[in-house]
């Protein structure tokens, strides 16, 4: 079941568009934000919501990277693979969050604190190697910098 | 006689955005009120056409011709929209975000000059949703933008209506490309569509509809309240205007900076990134983003502009460049490039998605010591099924580039991963 909350925030999007349809990722978008992630659950609410068919909405959240459909931690980190930050020395931050944290990409520690993703180009250049820290972004980073960085985020 | 800088003059050193006081005491939304009590939709078409102002997203276009085949008019199509491309995704891009987190209003402005042009009644800026700290920016500034009569009805008490939505997005290069982006407005995949119908004649939900570069957009307030005369004399050469060049890799000081387009790419990298850092050697770079060619030593003294870069081999594509130095694995540098088109390819077109899938496989295979004799040439092969016709849109082809000019001017280094197997910058 979808929240007042959640229904109210949809249905305020609503009136932007002519198509129902047109609001479904900034619908999922919301409940994303409330709940982390959106499942299956959530995906057939918010079809129901939207007169979409759940196969339907399932093919446009599994297009866009930043819709999750498995749960994540309570902070998302995204470290930047794209080239100027390899050239900068994204395999060496790579190693270093990977170690620190005990985890690949995609996955989430086992006390829940992270999850780690790869992201393409943050639009950080001209201060690679960068990371996305849930909304907070990180550049000029070095292997010693990155796990003061992770430690902020209890 | 020093430069002028109308894009990015009045934004603050200090990283705070300029507030709308700010921006209107630096002669912002002065070039929407000359047009609203002096000029016809046509003429700001006009204007814009004869400022010779190109496409700051990568393909250049000319802007007034874009807008020009939008149906004008009683009887056109309504509702028209106008869009701004903020999905700022190119990797090595970083111009976007400068502009909008330092001056939302200019964005804004440009956006509603844009929708009065064509007459458009909705107006979306569609940004990344990494983008947090813009999409806030450009929040306030548009509900300031409101309350001060620039947006909704009547606007500066004028017969003229916009409403202007902000549209985060939800990740994928693909959103960049224009029919992508109408289809993710539209709530689907960002797959690309056929081209014609163009955009302008049937865009979102088969209307009409412009999409525009920010950086494109940013432009037209300038152009309007100083003329496209004005305009022409900014630049070293043909092509009109400024351009927000930036350099990231191992040069001195990686950046940002607003330069009459034209100039030359050696300025570029030796005064303003400051030249390499102490100790490495330039031997390449990819002069406007992921998706053009490399250039090299010899093309230098090119100047940055869209006819010369492309008579250079390449492209100006969205000034952004990025520095290959001597102890960085230009073959590992081409992979990453391939692995990033190979990831964003959106599924449509065959050549796209098998093809570059398959070149990911063998340039991370060379990378690791595997590669084959034969490789290079299937490569070249390969690569030419990515080029325009022979997919939907300009991801293939965006992809072909980097990887033709880095088998061209760095082949030495592919074949010594085959033939040493193992990559020589690795200890």
């Amino acid at each position: 079941m979808l929240t007042d909350e959640e229904r109210r925030e949809i249905e305020a999007e609503l009136v932007r568009y002519p198509t129902r349809q047109a609001v479904c990722i900034e619908a999922m978008r919301i409940v994303q934000h409330h709940r982390g992630w959106v499942s299956d659950e959530s995906i057939r609410d918010i079809g129901e919501l939207l007169e979409m068919s759940s196969a339907d909405l399932d093919g446009v959240a599994t297009f866009y990277n930043l819709i999750f459909r498995k749960p994540v931690g309570r902070h998302v980190v995204m470290v930047c693979n794209s080239v100027s930050c390899w050239i900068m020395g994204y395999e060496r931050i790579r190693e270093q969050v990977t170690g620190h944290l005990g985890i690949e990409f995609g996955e989430t520690t086992p006390d829940n604190r992270f999850t780690l993703l790869p992201i393409v180009c943050l639009g950080a250049c001209q201060h690679a190697p960068a990371m996305l820290v849930d909304n907070e972004l990180h550049g000029d980073l070095d292997a010693a910098k990155v796990e003061g960085i992770l430690e902020e985020y209890k | 006689m020093p430069t002028e800088r109308p894009l990015t003059q009045a934004i603050l050193s200090d990283g705070q955005p300029l507030s709308l006081q700010g921006y209107e005491r630096s002669g912002g939304y002065q070039g929407l009120r000359k047009a609203l009590r002096e000029m016809t939709p046509q003429k700001v078409q006009d204007e814009v056409k004869n400022s010779g102002l190109r496409g700051r997203g990568g393909a250049g276009f000319p802007t007034g011709m874009k807008w020009s085949f939008t149906p004008m008019g009683e009887g056109s199509p309504r509702p028209k929209y106008v869009v701004a491309n903020a999905d700022e995704m190119e990797p090595g891009t970083f111009k976007d975000r400068y502009l909008m987190e330092g001056n939302p209003h200019q964005l804004i402005e440009g956006l509603i000059l844009a929708g009065y042009a064509i007459q458009a009644d909705v107006a979306f800026i569609f940004i990344r949703g990494e983008y947090k700290l813009a999409q806030e920016r450009l929040a306030r500034a548009i509900a300031e933008a409101y309350t001060a009569g620039y947006l909704g009805k009547n606007i500066l008490k004028s017969d003229y209506a916009l409403e202007l939505y902000l549209h985060v997005s939800a990740g994928r290069y693909m959103c960049g490309e224009e029919t992508g982006l109408l289809n993710a407005l539209e709530g689907k995949r960002a797959n690309p569509r056929a081209k014609p119908p163009f955009p302008q004649v049937s865009g979102l939900w088969g209307k009409p509809t412009i999409v525009n570069n920010v950086e494109t957009l940013v432009n037209v307030p300038h152009i309007i309240e100083k003329g496209a005369a004005w305009f022409q004399t900014l630049s070293h050469t043909r092509d009109a205007g400024t351009k927000l060049y930036g350099a990231s890799g191992k040069v001195k000081r990686p950046g940002l900076w607003e330069l009459p387009m034209g100039t030359p790419l050696r300025e570029i990298l030796e005064e303003h990134a400051g030249g390499m850092r102490d100790g490495l050697r330039f031997r390449g770079v990819l002069p406007g983003g992921a998706s053009t060619d490399f250039l090299v030593e010899e093309h230098l003294d090119v100047p940055m502009d869209y006819t010369e870069v492309q008579k250079a081999g390449s492209r100006l594509g969205t000034g952004t460049m990025i520095v290959l130095d001597d102890r960085t694995c230009p073959v590992g540098m081409t992979s990453n490039l391939i692995h990033f088109f190979a990831q964003e390819s959106c599924g449509w077109c065959t050549p796209c998605w098998s093809g570059l899938n398959w070149a990911r496989q063998t340039l991370a295979a060379m990378e690791e010591g595997h590669g084959e004799s034969g490789d290079l040439e299937k490569l070249s092969f390969q690569s030419k099924f990515w080029s325009p016709g022979h997919t939907f849109c300009a991801l293939a082809p965006g992809a072909a580039e980097p990887l033709q000019s880095a088998l061209k001017f760095f082949r030495d280094d592919f074949k010594r991963h085959i033939d040493e197997k193992h990559c020589p910058w690795r200890s």
